[in-house]
């Protein structure tokens, strides 16, 4: 009796402590990353307020270049990804395609950004695959051409990059949000009244899928404009992107950059900010522009060709993204790879083997990490799962949709504020560290990917085991979980792939003392041999794809099992 | 990111510097009574990252003093060697006078006078070796004087660097090679888009525009001598005069630059470039045996020779494992150590030694390494000129930063 008190007690704890897990980091994160944009910071001198750092900031060779680039990037990529996601979700919404397209785009969601980055750096290079792949028969080019790719000055294969990543995410969001309203029954109404399928789509459900997916396209908007990795790997470099800036910064062995660093983030923060808040009055502007369009009221049959278009540049994207993955596999197997070979001169396992010592480390770390932020953050969600159905709120609490704040938040903004914290407490380069970073953004998404399933449990199941005399633990053990078993393991593979892809978390926090897969190999990005490289983008995407691949395969293989004994 | 190190790194001028002084009286103990005290430790060797082949030298040199003295040595891997020395400087701000996490530090340059000038370092570290009497000291400059400041035996010299370019002799042939800067303009003309140089924030990048200003410069001897602000703009005209011309002929127009060696490295393999530049005399032949470059490239030097320097390791004053520390420079100066980091398939980087010191059996280990056509023979490669004074490259590098900026 008293262990189903405190049980229950602890219970009620859950959504306080998980909000405190990672609300608590932001905000000290946040409060440690203004008090030196204004020029507080005692250990360095820092003694009063001032506004030096903003003019140091605003002096800094091609601070001006750097904040268009920003901007430009981040909306540019965001826009690209939402139209083609649409575009995809309205052409294949009534084709049998369309209902495998999850199992499709799953895998390029488990992919690392900055593991996909570096294949497309390889792909879209004037000496790179695509090109060899033509040349010299069909260019005529028998050296590389002089132009640009990776590294131009406006950025585009940064916007490419994340049009890759984003496009599957925001097309499985939209497929959830589908389930959300009645589609099936007014696309039905709308075809009957002689109306395309991609304009009926458009027409009548995006105007609800459009609310649904809100949260969901703000965070690809404030990822974009604040991505790291992707960045510095095809962005260019005099100058890069803000943020790219403020981790340059930070690492600069003179102190004192790290007054314009801080003022920089709160720059980047300010810009998110106010682009969240226009990305709000584009979507009234959108939603009231498609009411007149459904107004009128005109059969429109080009719509579905416009749509196809848009769905054809988004299965372009996931073969880019495959074909950037298979040229990372190619190059961890390969002899040489010379210009202008389409194809490797011949293939060996010796990579693979040479790195294998080096490789273990960081991968055990990966793993670790992984595994600990996800197993922590799951018995959060679940707990808090838990107390929000025990308490039979009809609505999920409000203060939960703090959980997107992680999301929405610019990583350096508050991360370098977090750092100065860790320092004081000692704890800057542990793993524990680490670990607690992973979880501000492990919580969220494990959070976001379970919370629909989770409420959608059918509570009769439990009623009917509570009154035949199960305490809730063995309800909540041998009825609820079981039952929803295939959305947690997917939630939890959600969640260890966002722990593996995190680079500049485990950059900052790790001092960069704690090497994962991805840190290690955004470094190597730099410039190191490509065989290796592919070596460690390879086990870097590898992780992930397992986790994802045992989480669908696994209650599949146990139903067999079941079934065969 | 941000360390410890910054937020300490100011308080760090401040407290007196009498503590490494004080390390510095102590007697040495006898050579064996450092092997005994270094039985069990790990040295923790803070060592820039960016080679493979380097990387793997430090491993294998780890499991070797593991076997043979108990050492062994945990590679910190770094970006840039300035991290290591902020490390220190902060321990030492924050009172950290011994059990420091740095113990040994490969290191040259700006950063090894840093240390040395705030009394960071542990020594004169070179007399307690055995191995240390076989350092070449007359022949090999750069092992007493690193970029002019005498380095007294406060670090270990370890291996040798000399500026080269490679390029691919199938696609430029060695005789048309340009031996001087005006030569490199002049075949930048003619080959436009072929040639560029890493990023001038990276040591590669400022070593070429410093091998440029002292070959245009009628008196290059007067980089010996720290640059003042007066004294600078005149001495490097002619420099920016010539980037100015250069700067629109090479890849990307110039607008892009490749962040490091070994990105620049890439691009002569993927034949976007033709020359590319090193400083290891043995890159080409290294790269070319382990198939990152074609077995065609060659390297040069301009005629007027071309700047080398030593790369050393050294202990700071509160290091944890001193012992430990020094069993691995010694071991560094084995010459059979040496011979290995020779070894082109090893890191191909020249030895430190002085030849006539060694036995004949010693020798022989030199003499028994595999050879490359892609190894310039020493007598090819011209005189070794003494690096300029460290304040050159810091203001070269900034107001390339200011020129190139958008």
């Amino acid at each position: 009796m008293t262990a189903r008190i405190q049980a229950h007690a602890l219970l009620r704890l859950a959504p306080g402590l998980t909000l405190g897990v990672f609300l608590a980091p932001i905000a000290a994160g946040l409060v440690g990353t203004i008090l030196p944009a204004f020029g507080v910071l005692p250990a360095l001198g820092g003694d009063g307020l001032s506004l030096a750092p903003w003019r140091r900031l605003s002096e800094a060779p091609g601070f001006a270049t750097a904040l268009t680039l920003t901007v430009a990037t981040g909306w540019s990529a965001t826009l690209l990804s939402m139209l083609v996601a649409i575009g995809m979700a309205a052409a294949l919404h009534h084709r049998p395609s369309g209902r495998r397209l999850g199992a499709w785009i799953a895998p390029a969601l488990a992919m690392p950004h900055s593991a996909l980055a570096i294949g497309m750096a390889f792909l879209v290079l004037p000496s790179g695959w695509l090109v060899r792949a033509l040349s010299p028969r069909l260019t005529g080019w028998s050296l590389p051409p002089d132009f640009s790719t990776v590294g131009h000055e406006s950025g585009w294969p940064i916007v490419l990059a994340l049009a890759l990543k984003e496009v599957p995410y925001l097309v499985l969001m939209i497929l959830g949000a589908l389930n959300q309203v009645p589609a099936e029954a007014q696309l039905r109404a709308a075809r009957a009244l002689g109306y395309g399928p991609a304009q009926a789509w458009l027409a009548v459900v995006l105007p609800q899928v459009l609310a649904q997916v809100r949260l969901p396209a703000m965070a690809v908007l404030a990822f974009s404009l604040s991505v790291v990795d992707v960045a510095m790997i095809l962005g260019p470099g005099n100058p890069p992107t803000l943020a790219v800036l403020v981790v340059r910064w930070l690492g600069d062995p003179d102190p004192r950059w790290l007054f314009p660093a801080a003022a920089a983030s709160m720059l980047l923060l300010a810009l998110v900010v106010a682009s969240l808040a226009a990305w709000r009055v584009a979507e009234a502007a959108l939603q009231a522009t498609l009411a007149r369009w459904a107004m009128r009221g005109a059969r429109q049959p080009a719509i579905g060709h416009v749509a196809n278009m848009a769905a054809g540049a988004g299965i372009a994207l996931l073969a880019l993204a495959a074909a950037s993955m298979l040229s990372l596999a190619l190059w961890s197997v390969a002899t040489r790879w010379r210009w202008p070979d389409a194809w490797p001169e011949g293939f060996t396992a010796a990579t693979w083997i040479r790195q294998a010592g080096t490789l273990a480390g960081p991968a055990a770390t990966t793993l670790a990490l992984g595994l600990a932020a996800t197993l922590i953050a799951l018995a959060l969600v679940l707990a808090c799962l838990e107390r929000e159905a025990q308490a039979r709120k009809g609505t999920p609490s409000r203060g939960l949709a703090l959980l997107y704040l992680p999301l929405l938040v610019p990583q350096v903004a508050f991360l370098f504020g977090l750092q100065v914290l860790l320092v004081r407490l000692g704890l800057d380069g542990s793993f524990f560290a680490v670990l607690w970073t992973h979880l501000v953004f492990a919580v969220p998404y494990l959070f976001l990917s379970l919370a629909d399933p989770w409420r959608g449990y059918d509570d009769r199941f439990t009623r009917s085991a509570l009154s035949l005399g199960a305490s809730r633990w063995r309800v909540f053990w041998r009825i609820k979980l079981p039952l929803l078993l295939p959305p947690v393991l997917v939630a939890a593979a959600v969640a260890f792939a966002v722990s593996a892809g995190l680079y500049l978390p485990t950059l900052l926090a790790g001092a960069g003392r704690v090497a994962t897969l991805t840190t290690e190999a955004v470094t190597l990005s730099s410039g190191a041999d490509r065989r290796v490289i592919g070596t460690w983008a390879m086990l870097q995407a590898a992780f992930p794809l397992a986790a994802y691949g045992a989480a669908v395969a696994g209650p599949a293989l146990s139903r067999r099992i079941r079934r065969w004994r | 990111m941000i360390h410890r190190r910054h937020l300490l790194a100011v308080a760090a001028a401040m407290p007196p510097l009498f503590l490494a002084r004080a390390a510095r009286a102590q007697p040495a103990p006898a050579w064996t009574e450092v092997l005994a005290r270094a039985r069990g430790q790990t040295v923790y060797w803070n060592a820039w990252a960016g080679d493979e082949k380097t990387n793997d030298f430090i491993a294998w040199v780890g499991a070797q003093t593991r076997a043979r003295h108990g050492v062994a040595v945990q590679h910190v891997r770094l970006r840039d060697t300035a991290e290591a020395v902020t490390k220190v400087i902060a321990e030492k701000a924050a009172g950290r006078l011994q059990g420091g996490g740095v113990d040994l530090v490969w290191i040259n340059g700006p950063n090894l006078l840093a240390m040395r000038e705030q009394g960071l370092l542990h020594g004169p570290v070179l007399p307690l070796l055995p191995n240390g009497a076989l350092v070449d000291t007359t022949r090999k400059r750069s092992n007493v004087v690193d970029f002019t400041t005498p380095v007294d035996g406060m670090a270990v010299p370890w291996r040798l660097a000399q500026f080269v370019f490679v390029h691919d002799s199938a696609r430029l042939r060695p005789s048309d090679a340009p031996r001087s800067a005006q030569a490199l303009l002049a075949w930048a003309r003619q080959n436009p888009g072929r040639l560029t140089h890493p990023n001038v924030a990276n040591f590669m990048g400022s070593t070429f525009l410093k091998q440029a200003l002292v070959d245009l410069s009628p008196d290059p001897d007067m980089f010996q001598r720290p640059a003042t602000d007066a004294g600078f703009d005149a001495a490097t005209a002619p420099l920016w005069s010539w980037y100015d011309q250069l700067r629109p002929l090479l890849w990307r127009q110039g607008r892009q630059f490749p962040e490091n060696g070994a990105a620049q490295r890439q691009l002569l393999n993927d034949g976007e470039i033709d020359i590319m530049m090193s400083f290891n005399p043995s890159e080409a032949a290294v790269a070319a045996q382990a198939g990152l470059l074609p077995e065609s490239v060659r390297s040069f030097t301009f005629a007027r020779g071309s700047i080398g320097n030593t790369s050393f390791v050294a202990i700071p004053f509160n290091a944890a494992n001193k012992e430990g520390a020094l069993v691995v420079a010694d071991f560094l100066l084995d010459p059979a150590s040496q011979a290995r980091a020779e070894d082109i398939r090893q890191i191909g980087s020249a030895n430190v030694l002085d030849a006539s010191k060694l036995a004949p059996e010693q020798r022989r280990l030199f003499e028994a390494l595999p050879r490359h056509p892609a190894l310039p023979d020493p007598s090819q490669l011209g005189e070794v000129q003494l690096e300029p004074h460290a304040s050159w490259m810091t203001r070269i590098a900034a107001e390339w930063g200011r020129r190139t900026a958008r």
